[in-house]
Formats: structure tokens, C-alpha cells, sequence
């Protein structure tokens, strides 16, 4: 059996439980074992960045100092984690600079979206698959920090990545096309500047309509947090009715490859996902 | 014109601490037509580039602009001259915090203040424990608190923070962070 260590960030303790969960039910259900770290501590998100880069730098490197201690790849399911812990692994490979931990960018940091569409899990997941989501209609949304920068992302198709549209094909369903896949929902700025992320929100939630979504997909718990939870805020001030699940696509892997827990994740959401999935036969 | 002759003190300040080439921008403004928060921001982020090369210290570092800037980095990825705006953004903030001029914005820094010092105090961050020090810190009790209940209805709320044990390490980063200085 495969093994990796695992971050699970602190959102996926609390507000993306459902995320937690999903990720550990497929990766067992994959046959690979997820080792939480031990000890694991924030890795200061936003807050330190916009703070100050020492304290950024020094607060990503103790867990990945803990990772490196393994020769374990380390999955991130978070965005913001991963996106922090790159940072810091360029500044400490790329620019010599010193943490206070014993931390040499030598643990491959892996985030959860990327790492599920690995060749080799592709196709386990089309061999194990038991239950094609036919006629699932998604948008792929990626968010900014799952692709940019690419220089520390490596992902080359940073304009219109593809990777998620072809994971959703593996699984059967059918992935729309938008032109918002890559753009920002502003969710850093829910708890102080709600006015500006319900503009973002809007759009986002008005386009994957006129996509003729079902849902929208996406790996980060900032972005599915806020278009899921601030949805009924958003319809009560366009009088739009949106009614739009937002989902991990680690829910739909979940679904298409039969976990038993799928329902219980699903009840956590705030914008009911259930319905459109059993109108479809899925669930 | 030479920038570099005319000799800015913030822009060379903003140019070490950043490590970016900002003298390379030719106004183009391909970072602001990008920017998905250009329409809340009072200087636009060409304009902030600008602003610093010519030296308009408090322009920038009490302006709306820093603050709101999300950090999406659309704006770094597209520059034809390579410049990491978004990481510009990141050191006038800090340069912000350690000016004398009151923030452009008033509670997104309060935010960040209250987001590390639940990491400081308890390693992670507690949903809960940030949103009541965030609370307390701005006064606005009400707001978002019908979704609080529904997002704890909804077991997305953790009533009690978990336990960690690497509190030696994170006060060590803290004590080191606010002495400014780091061994
Ligand atoms: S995109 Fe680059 S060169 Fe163009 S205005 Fe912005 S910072 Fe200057
Ligand atoms: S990083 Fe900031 S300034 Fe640049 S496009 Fe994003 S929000 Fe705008």
C-alpha cells in the first residue's frame, strides 16, 4: 500500500469537514494511506504574508520540516497551504534563505487537485469506478492560487488549465465550458470587505448558470465556503435564484467510485447538492 | 527620464525589500485591466507602481489598494516585464504596518492581527476563536450571525480548538517576529 503524509490545514478541521472526510474516503478506497503529520500548526495563510515574510516563511517550514522527515510526498488539500508552503520552499531552494527549522526543500509538496490527476490515479479511478456520473453537467472552477504562480505551481496551462475538466471525464461526467475557471472569488476578503466578495461570488454563480451548469466544482475550501454558504446572501441581493451546489470534486470521486459515506458529506452543504444529483439517478 | 537618478529612497526601500525590478514598468496596465478587485481599489495597480517610482511614500502606504489586493496574482502572471505585483503588494503592506500613516483600510488589518494571534495562542486556527477575536476587536457582534447558526447547524462549527503541542515553537516564531529581528 502506498503511503503519504497528509496536511489537512486547518479549515478542513472545521468549516470543510466534508473535504476532510471525502479526500480520506477515496484515498482509501485507492488503496493509499494518508499519515496525518504530527503536530501540524497553521501555516499562517493570508495573515502572515500580509504581515510580514519571515513569519510566513518560518510558520510554513515547521510543518514542512516535520514532512521532511519522511521521505513521503505531502499532499495539501488546502489552496492557501500549498500555495504558503511553496512560497516558502522557493525562498529557502531558490533564494538560500534561513528558517529557524531544520527545513531543505527536499519533500515533493503535492496539492490535492494535481495529485489526483496523476496519470496512474486516472486510471485506477476509471477501473474502479462503479458508478458513472452520466449526464453530470460541471464547471471546473479552479481558483487563482491552484495555478498561479506558475512558477511554483508548474502548471503550464495556467490561462485555461485542463487537468479537473479531465478528472470529471474520468468519472463520467460531462465538464462545460466557462471563461471564469481561473478567477478570483475574493473569499480572503469575507470577513471584511463582504461588499466586494459578493460582487466576485455573483458573477461567478450568474456564468456557471448561464453555462447550464448542475454544479460547480472545485478543491479549494476558501472559494467552496463562500460561494456555498454566502449563496442565499447572493440571491437576496440580485433576487436571482441560483440554487447552485458547490462541490469538492473529492465528493463526485467519492460518488463515482461508490463510497458509503457520500451522503453524509453532502449534508453538510448549505446549498442542497442532493437534489440535483438524485434528479440525475446519481444518488 | 532616469528613476534610478532621480534617486526615490522609497523606491529603492521598495525595490530591495521586494527584490522586484518595478523600474521596469512601462505603464502598460495589462496588471489593473486583470485585477478582479480593480473597482473597490483607489489607486490602481499600475498607478501603485507608478506612485512608487515617484517616490509618493504616503500615497502608497495609506492607500485602500494595498489592503484590498486579494493576492490572486492574475496581475504577476501577466506583466510582460516580469514584475511580481502581487509580491509588491505583500512588502508595501508590511512596509505599511511599520509607517506612521493610519491603514487605508480599517478592519482587514485588524483581521490579520486577529488571525495571528489565534495562531499564536493556540497553534491553529480555530474557526470560532478567530471570528470572537475578530469581533471583539471591530465591535460588529451581529453581522453574519444568522450564518453562524446555520453553519453550525450544519457541523461546520467546532465549538473547542484542538490540542497541539508545538507551543515552544510557535512562541519562539512569534517572540521573533515582534523583537523585529531573527537570529
Ligand atoms: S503589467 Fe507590468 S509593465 Fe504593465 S503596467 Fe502593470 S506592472 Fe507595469
Ligand atoms: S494580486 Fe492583487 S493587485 Fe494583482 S490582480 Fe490580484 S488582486 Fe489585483
Amino acid at each position: 500500500m502506498k503511503e503519504i503524509s497528509y496536511y489537512p490545514g486547518c479549515s478542513l478541521h472545521g468549516t470543510a469537514r466534508e473535504y476532510d472526510d471525502s479526500i480520506r474516503g477515496v484515498l482509501s478506497l485507492l488503496d493509499i494511506q494518508a499519515r496525518e503529520l504530527e503536530d501540524w500548526t497553521c501555516c499562517g495563510a493570508s495573515s502572515a504574508h500580509c504581515t510580514d515574510e519571515d513569519l510566513a516563511v518560518d510558520l510554513a517550514a515547521r510543518n514542512l520540516a516535520i514532512a521532511e522527515k519522511s521521505n513521503r510526498e505531502l499532499l495539501v488539500p488546502c489552496v492557501a497551504c500549498y500555495s504558503r508552503f511553496k512560497v516558502a520552499e522557493n525562498e529557502v531552494k531558490e533564494h538560500s534563505k534561513k528558517s529557524r527549522f531544520s527545513y531543505h526543500g527536499n519533500v515533493p509538496i503535492r496539492y490535492s487537485l494535481d495529485f489526483f490527476c496523476d496519470e496512474p490515479i486516472l486510471d485506477e479511478v476509471k477501473k474502479k469506478r462503479v458508478k458513472p456520473l452520466t449526464g453530470l453537467k460541471v464547471v471546473c472552477y479552479y481558483g487563482c492560487l491552484t495555478v498561479r504562480p506558475p512558477k511554483l505551481t508548474g502548471i503550464r496551462e495556467y490561462e485555461n488549465p485542463q487537468h479537473m475538466d479531465r478528472l470529471m471525464e474520468a468519472l463520467g461526467a460531462e465538464p462545460v465550458q466557462w471563461s471564469y475557471k481561473t478567477d478570483c472569488c475574493g473569499a480572503s476578503l469575507v470577513m471584511t470587505r463582504t461588499d466586494i466578495v459578493r460582487k466576485l461570488g455573483e458573477r461567478l454563480l450568474s456564468m456557471a448558470k448561464e453555462a447550464e451548469a448542475d454544479c460547480l466544482v472545485t478543491g479549494c475550501p476558501m472559494c467552496q465556503a463562500n460561494l456555498d454558504m454566502r449563496q442565499e446572501e447572493f440571491e437576496k441581493e440580485t433576487g436571482e435564484k441560483y440554487d447552485l451546489p458547490i462541490l469538492y470534486f473529492t465528493e463526485l470521486m467519492g460518488l463515482a467510485l461508490g463510497h458509503k459515506d457520500v451522503k453524509k458529506w453532502l449534508g453538510r452543504h448549505l446549498t442542497d447538492p442532493v437534489k440535483v444529483l438524485s434528479s440525475k439517478g446519481l444518488i | 527620464m532616469d528613476l534610478n537618478q532621480k534617486g526615490s529612497s522609497f523606491l529603492s526601500e521598495v525595490v530591495q525589500a521586494s527584490g522586484e525590478t518595478l523600474q521596469a514598468c512601462y505603464q502598460c496596465q495589462k496588471c489593473s485591466a486583470g485585477c478582479p478587485v480593480a473597482f473597490a481599489m483607489d489607486i490602481l495597480p499600475n498607478q501603485v507602481l507608478r506612485h512608487i517610482q515617484y517616490g509618493h511614500r504616503e500615497k502608497v502606504l495609506s492607500s485602500k489598494t494595498i489592503w484590498i489586493c486579494a493576492s490572486c496574482y492574475s496581475c504577476s502572471v501577466r506583466c510582460p516585464n516580469n514584475i511580481d505585483i502581487a509580491k509588491i503588494m505583500d512588502t508595501l503592506r508590511t512596509l505599511a504596518l511599520h509607517s506612521e500613516f493610519k491603514p487605508g483600510e480599517k478592519d482587514i488589518p485588524i483581521f490579520h492581527s486577529a488571525f495571528l494571534d489565534t495562531i499564536k495562542s493556540k497553534g491553529r486556527i480555530h474557526e470560532l476563536s478567530l471570528i470572537l477575536q475578530f469581533k471583539s476587536k471591530t465591535r460588529d457582534f451581529f453581522k453574519d450571525a444568522a450564518l453562524g447558526l446555520k453553519m453550525y447547524r450544519k457541523g461546520k462549527i467546532k465549538l473547542l480548538p484542538s490540542k497541539f503541542s508545538g507551543g515552544k515553537e510557535i512562541k519562539e516564531i512569534f517572540n521573533a517576529f515582534e523583537k523585529g529581528a531573527r537570529t
